[in-house]
């Protein structure tokens, strides 16, 4: 029941925020739900595996049922998205939102699905999840985004749209091929089809996921939907969401279709990396740190959409891993260039520089939360890039080595950031009173604490996702 | 009886704990407290390397592994986060913590202008800066070293940048950071091949004289031993500063004195020879890397030597000085002579941090000036730092008995050996530095002042925190060397060979297979070449200091021979604008181009098909009549999708 409580929890609690009129009461709703949802996440992390399943009927003349699950891999995203949110809440207090009690409803039933996402174990509940985490967030862009937030809202959705008409087709196709023509996640082990039709249907699938992680050439939606989303949004999409995209292709792709899994594997590794070294060296040419560290994050997608096809153990442990991390570390980054760009009121660095004076603890955050993104040692993405890159390097040497050429653009880009920000003398943007409130302080400290934490003791994070990758590898084989 | 090397872990332990106090308390504690934490801890980290040290000095000790927990555990590989206490690691320990002491309590005194919470973070980088070395020489594994190897790094950039105002002071300290990380990569690509090959990277594991994997494997130059060397050798040249990563060492000079003492010279730079020394057994088994090893170190320390002879930047000289020097440890490294670049790396670290502390206090005392030409005659005013700079001069040209001289003659007897050629260059070389040594002495200390008034009227000697690390370090830098003694003069008298012997093997290094005639003909020839330069020198620039800009070939080695400017055009400008050509022709018109067009495609039939709808009956009627047909076919023949699955069963 636990499994459930996850998701219909925030459900509730968006749908109720709706009817909270005052911005302060809803503000302290989102808040409290968030925290009593990542408390029953938490609670779920002490639970054996056996009680954290649940099997209900629901559209039976579909054939499909409720079955939701959480393995070592579901635990974590859970947590990932229980954490995220409370911290997303808290350190974006004092933003003011027109009509917040819509804001704070779309982002917790955002929430709702997001967690759907990562128990269901049924295909079409799956898509039913997908699309519930998706539609609000189109709502959140295209009401309360920037000034081109029409326009770039539709590119998001024409992306995410083809994304999921594919699926669905997918979904339809592969429905009709299980032996009880159901959407179960083991009826759908044992589908009977040809090499031709496993291997269609594969891009079918992989193409949604991958518009969502997103991997190159299908990521031109991020930059411009992470630039334009209230920041709030932004670390959802890209502290959580983008997470949808790679674990479709760990829960669904990988065990669905092993054999074409196996057989595309180098052409996506080829085109991850293209993406790794492409996206790095356009985050160096960026003007604006959203779109800088947009693009970053392409550059850190493409690493783990490279890994997950390596068919390795070692591989998916850093994917696994990196999820959880890329996510506390991305959150992190947009909090401060939020704290930022509400105070200069901009983000343009051609008119930032020497905050460090104004602002030296949060430039001390900052440095940790960038040293992090570069995967320093010691920081949580140094133990995931490891691992992932051990992997490619051992499926291909040549595939690790240039995809290994990022970390040094990563170098560029990201000291480059500090550097253009808060060094050097101030100038007319930034030599204001600049103050960062207490929360986004408290807030920034705990991410700071959790980035440290794993990164000095990463095995207890390793271990929750042993499972999964065990028996995924398993089924590959 | 291994008490101090159970508790390694206070090593690293301490100054970890100084930068946590220093780090967060920077704005509450005081100056004088700051500086006492600082320095505390790292005298505390001594102490233990002391202890630890003359425990594994004792007969039938045995390396001692510290595991503190799993760091990284999957089904592949295990790597546990534990500390090696062997000769090798508590050698380092000792150069790092002592030398290390020293600075911290020179820069209590040399960093007082500054406020109180730039002090504390002073030290906080400081001491964090210790941490991570001490980790990097003590880890038991490379991945270990990696950290420590990385987290060099970092604290090297922050420190380069301490004083971030200055922007051209951040481009350095990024620019140092990159050009790291170049290496870096290197590094953690032999790891992961080390992983993938040998399913280990702890060093017990891999070189144990008895079970280790790479011992028991005899194949000289195997594909996979010379690839995993010299990408290690990679992470060594981007962190050893060598050609082609030698540019950022000289900018780093940006940062605070003591900072390019410590990191720059003594310590982080010499991380490279250390890990090729702790890799000897794989060294050994490729020949191939090797070589290139000896090349890249000679030609770096030919190369650096020529551009130190221009310069006027007393630091830049001296950076320079270390880049030349540390080539010379990698030509002993080439040529085998493991011990002879650890003793080098040692004596290097006495004589150079000396120079540049004494360079620290010539700039001190002239507030801020570091322009030699600006300088002459501090003899008289600065004795304390004059007589030290002096020892150091010597110690730095081979001149006996100090330390230089015996630690050089071994690397370039080894260098002999393997072969002639490499022997001449080096001599060569020694001759430049001696004569850029004296340059810089001559320019500085003798000779008339020929600064500002306001400067004359304010020279003084440094406070005693700063003159006494001089003395201390004086010292050892004149009687380093005795540890050293070759076989020559008496037998039996090279006690740092026999203290290595556990981790180096017992190997004829040093010119043992040389006879005694060709050994002196050899000191003689290179210690004449020295003198010959420093009197050649010191009559020079004492009479008639260089203060023309140079024309010619001085002029391009007073450029640096346009290196930076080389990699700025080859390198820099056209990746910046390949990244441009990307970020608007690509990714601008290309992609988002095509799925613009797509949408501007939709609009467009939506616009036309709304056409259609004419309200003319007879359109109607023939579009109804087309779509039935359509219709028809379809049901006959389009739900079948074969075709389709056809094509794609050739996606093999």
């Amino acid at each position: 029941m636990i499994v459930v409580l996850l998701i219909v929890f925030p459900l509730v609690a968006g749908l109720l925020s709706f009817f909270i009129k005052d911005e302060k009461s809803v503000k302290a709703w989102a808040l409290i739900s968030s925290v009593a949802t990542l408390i029953i996440s938490l609670w779920s992390l002490t639970q054996p595996s056996a009680k954290l399943s649940f099997d209900a009927p629901w559209l039976q003349m579909l054939n499909s049922r409720f079955t939701v699950s959480l393995d070592g891999m579901g635990k974590m995203l859970t947590l990932l998205t229980a954490v995220s949110f409370p911290i997303i809440f808290a350190s974006t207090y004092s933003n003011k939102y027109k009509s917040p009690n819509a804001f704070y409803g779309f982002m917790l039933l955002t929430q709702a699905g997001l967690m759907g996402v990562f128990c269901a174990i049924d295909l079409l509940l799956f898509y039913f999840f997908w699309e519930l985490a998706l539609i609000p967030a189109y709502f959140l862009c295209s009401k309360w985004g920037g000034e081109k937030r029409i326009a770039v809202t539709f590119k998001f959705f024409i992306y995410t749209f083809v994304g999921s008409l594919l699926m669905l087709v997918g979904i339809l196709l592969v429905h009709y091929r299980t032996p009880d023509q159901s959407f179960a996640f083991s009826s759908l082990q044992h589908l009977n089809l040809t090499l031709g039709e496993e291997n269609f249907i594969f891009w079918l699938f992989f193409i949604a996921f991958a518009i969502k992680m997103p991997v190159f050439p299908f990521h031109t939606w991020q930059p411009d939907t992470y630039e334009q989303s209230p920041t709030a949004v932004t670390m959802v999409l890209s502290g959580v969401m983008v997470k949808m995209g790679v674990f479709a292709v760990v829960r669904w792709l990988l065990p669905i279709f092993p054999h074409a899994s196996l057989r595309m594997a180098d052409i996506i590794m080829i085109l991850a990396v293209i993406g790794m070294i492409y996206a790095s060296l356009i985050a160096i040419r960026q003007d604006d740190i959203k779109r800088l560290v947009a693009y970053s994050s392409i550059a850190h997608i493409g690493l783990m959409a490279a890994s997950m096809f390596t068919n390795n153990a070692t591989g998916m442990q850093g994917v696994m891993f990196q999820m959880f991390a890329h996510g506390i570390n991305i959150i992190g980054l947009w909090i401060v260039i939020d704290v930022i760009e509400q105070q200069t009121g901009t983000r343009k660095f051609s008119e930032l520089g020497g905050l460090a004076q104004r602002a030296p603890t949060l430039a001390i955050l900052f440095v940790v939360m960038s040293f992090a993104n570069i995967a320093l040692p010691l920081t949580n993405s140094f133990v995931g890039e490891f691992l992932m890159f051990s992997s490619v390097f051992s499926h291909n040497m040549i595939l690790g080595a240039v995809a290994g050429v990022s970390i040094i653009l990563a170098a560029v880009y990201t000291l480059w950031m500090i550097q253009k920000v808060f060094y050097g003398v101030e100038n007319g943007s930034t030599a204001i009173a600049f103050q960062v409130p207490a929360n986004t302080k408290l807030v920034l400290v705990i991410l700071v604490i959790i980035v440290i934490a794993f990164g000095v003791y990463p095995q207890p994070m390793i271990d929750l996702t042993n499972d999964t990758v065990s028996k995924l590898i398993a089924q590959i084989k | 009886m291994n008490t101090f090397s159970k508790l390694v872990y206070l090593v690293p332990l301490f100054p970890l704990i100084g930068f946590l106090i220093n780090g967060l308390g920077r704005k509450a504690l005081s100056k004088s407290l700051i500086g006492m934490i600082g320095s505390g801890v790292i005298l505390a980290s001594f102490v233990v390397s002391l202890g630890i040290f003359f425990e594994v000095r004792q007969t039938g000790f045995e390396t001692q592994i510290v595991t503190l927990f799993d760091f990284i555990k999957v089904q592949a590989f295990t790597i546990p986060f534990a500390f090696q206490v062997d000769a090798l690691s508590s050698l380092f320990l000792l150069i790092i913590t002592g030398v290390g002491f020293l600075i911290h309590v020179y820069s209590t005194a040399y960093m007082n202008d500054e406020e109180p919470q730039h002090f504390g973070r002073y030290f906080a980088y400081l001491n964090l800066f210790v941490f991570s070395m001490l980790l990097l020489v003590l880890g038991a594994n490379y991945v270990i070293m990696f950290i420590g190897w990385e987290g060099v790094g970092l604290c090297s950039y922050l420190l380069i940048g301490y004083w971030f105002k200055n922007n051209n002071y951040n481009y350095a300290a990024r620019k140092a950071f990159v050009m790291n990380r170049i290496g870096d990569l290197g590094f953690l690509l032999a790891v992961f091949w080390m992983l993938n090959s040998f399913g280990t990277v702890s060093y017990l594991s891999l070189f144990n004289a008895d079970n280790g994997i790479i011992t028991s494997i005899s194949m000289i130059n195997s594909p996979a031993i010379v690839g995993i060397t010299l990408l290690l050798f990679l992470g060594a040249v981007g962190k050893s500063a060598q050609i082609p990563l030698y540019t950022w060492l000289p900018d780093a000079m940006a940062g605070p004195t003591p900072v390019s003492a410590l990191i720059h010279a003594a310590t982080m730079v010499t991380a490279g020879i250390y890990m090729i020394v702790r890799s000897n057994i794989m060294y050994s088994l490729a020949p191939t890397t090797m070589t290139i090893v000896a090349v890249v170190g000679l030609a770096t320390a030919f190369f650096a030597a020529t551009i130190a002879i221009k310069q006027n930047d007393i630091k830049k000289v001296l950076a320079y000085s270390t880049v030349s020097q540390l080539g010379y440890m990698f030509l002993g490294l080439g040529v085998g002579a493991y011990t002879g670049a650890v003793f080098h790396v040692m004596t290097h670290a006495f004589f150079k941090a000396l120079l540049f502390l004494g360079a620290g206090s010539v700039i001190h005392a002239m507030h801020h000036e570091q322009d030699i030409r600006a300088m002459g005659g501090l003899k008289k005013r600065l004795p304390v730092t004059h007589i030290t700079f002096l020892l150091a001069c010597l110690a730095i040209s081979g001149i006996p008995p100090f330390s230089g001289f015996f630690s050089k003659d071994e690397i370039l007897a080894a260098a002999y050996e393997e072969n002639k050629l490499l022997w001449v260059i080096g001599v060569i070389t020694v001759g430049m530095t001696a004569f850029y040594m004296f340059r810089l002495y001559a320019m500085t200390f003798l000779g008339k002042f020929r600064g500002t008034l306001d400067q004359e009227h304010h020279l003084h000697e440094s406070p005693k925190s700063m003159t006494i690390p001089l003395v201390i370090l004086a010292v050892l830098s004149v009687v380093g060397g005795l540890v050293g003694i070759p076989e020559v003069f008496t037998p039996n008298a090279h006690a740092l060979q026999h203290f290595l012997e556990p981790v180096l093997g017992r190997k004829h290094e040093g010119g043992h297979a040389l006879d005694h005639a060709t050994e002196y003909m050899l000191m003689g020839i290179s210690v004449g070449l020295a003198t010959i330069a420093i009197i050649y020198a010191w009559n020079k620039f004492s009479k008639n200091p260089e203060l023309n800009e140079p024309k010619g070939l001085g002029n391009l080695l007073s450029n640096k021979w346009y290196i930076d400017e080389l990699y700025d055009t080859v390198i820099a400008k056209p990746m910046i604008a390949f990244a441009g050509f990307l970020k608007s022709g690509i990714e601008k018109r290309g992609i988002d181009g095509f799925v613009n067009g797509i949408g501007k495609a939709i609009q467009y039939s939506g616009r036309q098909i709304r056409l259609m709808q004419s309200g003319q009956v007879g359109s109607y009627i023939l579009l109804m009549v087309l779509s039935i047909v359509l219709m028809i076919l379809l049901i006959f023949y389009g739900n079948n999708l074969n075709p389709l699955f056809q094509y794609f069963s050739k996606w093999m």
